[in-house]
């Protein structure tokens, strides 16, 4: 008889390795966040937070924070009514032929692009190219911004909302429009409420990603501007700063002339708390579905 | 009581024709489900149809309300008749066919709202909204399935909390409401225990007074309890359809006499 390993031994063993490898993911993150609370807490002060950026970085970051906001208000705005639309033509409407084919394709190909290539896209078409069309001078505006981001999340959105709709039982449809209900009454009351808290989870945890986001507006938003987004005058048309960029142009001078080299951590720790306020609802409404759930 | 009636039936005038298929015949793709049935069905009285799993007769039940419209490469060609009106016609509105052809399923399926918003669904979706309106219809249709005595205190309570009994009885309390003349049923009872079959039977009798009744089930004894009329149907094929006591003594078809002795099903 040949010899064995004693399956007790075995078995000590791989559970072993698995929990040290399991062990091994929580170390990046603990030490993302250590580094960046360590070095970033002691930048942050209340004029940090609530003034603007004066020469070589000094001053607050007030304007990136409204500008973040402002651009995920945007992103929302733009990209949740064209994901969902797109969603639930895809899953209810949609016949399974070369076009829908093509639809998810185009989809598919969406999320596959760098986000670098479409920072590079937004300014391209968003910026020069609608901008000469209009009156006004659209330059690197938040609208160009919001644009850029929203296609960008847009297929975290289809996606998420393709799936929550997908996930309502199809029996519910089956007895909306066997009481008389319209294929449009039978999404509008039997399948979207069940379906809806799916979709703002998914929608809300993509765009929180992409609110962190720096090369999709790397050539649109303000390195430096020691002001709010002219939302007296302009509105959404007016120049912004995000967080994202802001901490990219403070690290690249840092040693250069900017003045306190923790300020990079101490944009980077406001950016992951705003990110996780953000998503925070989605987190929350998540919870409640997984004990509420019951079909 | 049953068989006193059943007795007399042939007494009777000629009862009302509901719905009446002439050489219907339905495609799925190139399968043929239907071939050539031709059926009358009385009014206020229980029809059931019989026969084993894939023999057509849930297809032909899905052919009075058209909910066979939902899946693709589905054909119909013959007539179906409902109160003389040809629902296969162009331009027939589904909207109204659906209404007056309710349909309960075979597993209990309330949504996962309350007893009160499952009741009301089809009425806020034909855009009813008037609360006093609404609190109307849930007790009438809760009056109606004998639900609400029990629940009249609970009806805002979630519908999937109900025992498999009392959601039944909920899907058929569902329906009343949009006022339907016809109530299909595909295998009602089919996840119930035989206590519930029995009290959801008793209330077909109750509820065929006012609504006629086509059900579907595997059950023969079902089928002999609560039905005057039957179908059986073999292959796609009604083989035989007449009253429910010839059919369950006196075949005129082999092939009946051969499935409900047992041969076979």
């Amino acid at each position: 008889m040949r010899h064995r390993i004693d399956p007790k031994i075995v078995e000590k063993v791989v559970f072993g390795f698995l929990l040290i490898v399991s062990m091994l993911i929580l170390i990046p993150i603990l030490w993302v966040f250590l580094i960046t609370l360590k070095n970033g807490l002691s930048v942050i002060t209340w004029d940090f937070l609530t003034t603007s950026p004066t020469m070589n970085a000094g001053g607050g970051i007030y304007p990136a924070i409204i500008g973040t906001l402002l651009l995920v208000v945007g992103t929302v705005i733009v990209s949740l009514p064209i994901g969902l639309g797109a969603a639930i033509y895809l899953s209810e409407y949609s016949a399974k032929n070369l076009l829908t084919r093509i639809i998810r394709i185009g989809i598919v190909s969406l999320a596959g692009i760098p986000s670098i290539v479409y920072g590079l896209f937004g300014f391209a078409f968003f910026v020069i190219f609608l901008g000469q069309f209009l009156p006004i001078d659209w330059r690197k505006s938040l609208l160009a911004g919001s644009l850029t981001l929203a296609l960008m999340v847009l297929p975290v959105v289809i996606t998420a909302s393709r799936e929550a709709l997908e996930a309502v039982p199809e029996h519910f449809r089956e007895v909306s429009l066997s009481l008389g209900a319209t294929k449009w009454q039978t999404i509008r009351y039997a399948v979207l409420p069940h379906a809806l808290p799916g979709i703002l989870t998914g929608t809300i945890l993509g765009i929180g990603r992409a609110a962190g986001e720096t090369a999709p507006i790397i050539f649109i938003a303000s390195a430096w501007l020691a002001r709010l987004p002219n939302i007296g005058n302009y509105y959404i048309f007016s120049g912004f700063m995000a967080l994202p960029t802001y901490l990219y142009s403070t690290f690249a001078n840092v040693g250069k002339y900017i003045e306190n080299p923790n300020t990079p951590y101490g944009i980077a720790l406001v950016l992951m708390i705003l990110v996780f306020i953000i998503t925070l609802p989605a987190i929350l409404i998540r919870a409640k579905l997984r004990r509420g759930r019951k079909w | 009581m049953d068989k006193y009636l059943m007795d007399t039936a042939a007494l009777e005038p000629v009862a009302q024709i509901k719905i009446k298929t002439t050489n219907l015949d339905l495609f799925y793709g190139d399968f043929q489900a239907l071939i050539n049935v031709n059926m009358e069905i009385a009014a206020n009285k229980i029809t059931a149809l019989i026969g084993p799993s894939g023999c057509g007769k849930s297809t032909l039940l899905r052919v009075f309300n058209r909910m066979n419209d939902l899946i693709e490469e589905c054909q119909v060609t013959g007539t179906v008749l409902i109160d003389d009106q040809d629902i296969y016609l162009p331009g027939t509105d589904l909207i109204d066919l659906r209404k007056k052809v309710g349909m309960v399923f075979q597993r209990p399926n309330p949504f996962p709202l309350s007893i009160y918003e499952n009741i009301v669904f089809g009425l806020k979706v034909h855009g009813l909204a008037r609360k006093s309106e609404l609190d109307y219809h849930v007790e009438q249709s809760l009056k109606e399935v004998m639900l609400w005595d029990k629940l009249k205190d609970k009806l805002h309570r979630n519908a999937l909390s109900l025992t498999l009994e009392q959601q039944q009885r909920l899907c058929i309390a569902r329906l009343l409401p949009v006022k339907p003349d016809i109530i299909l049923m595909d295998e009602p009872c089919s996840s119930l225990d035989p206590v519930s079959t029995q009290r959801v039977e008793e209330l077909m009798k109750v509820l065929k007074e006012e609504y006629t009744i086509v059900i579907v089930t595997h059950n023969m004894a079902q089928a002999a309890r609560v039905s005057e009329e039957a179908g059986f149907m073999l292959l796609g094929q009604l083989v035989e359809f007449g009253r429910t006591s010839q059919i369950f003594t006196t075949p005129k078809d082999k092939r009946t006499e051969d499935y409900i002795t047992g041969r076979y099903g």
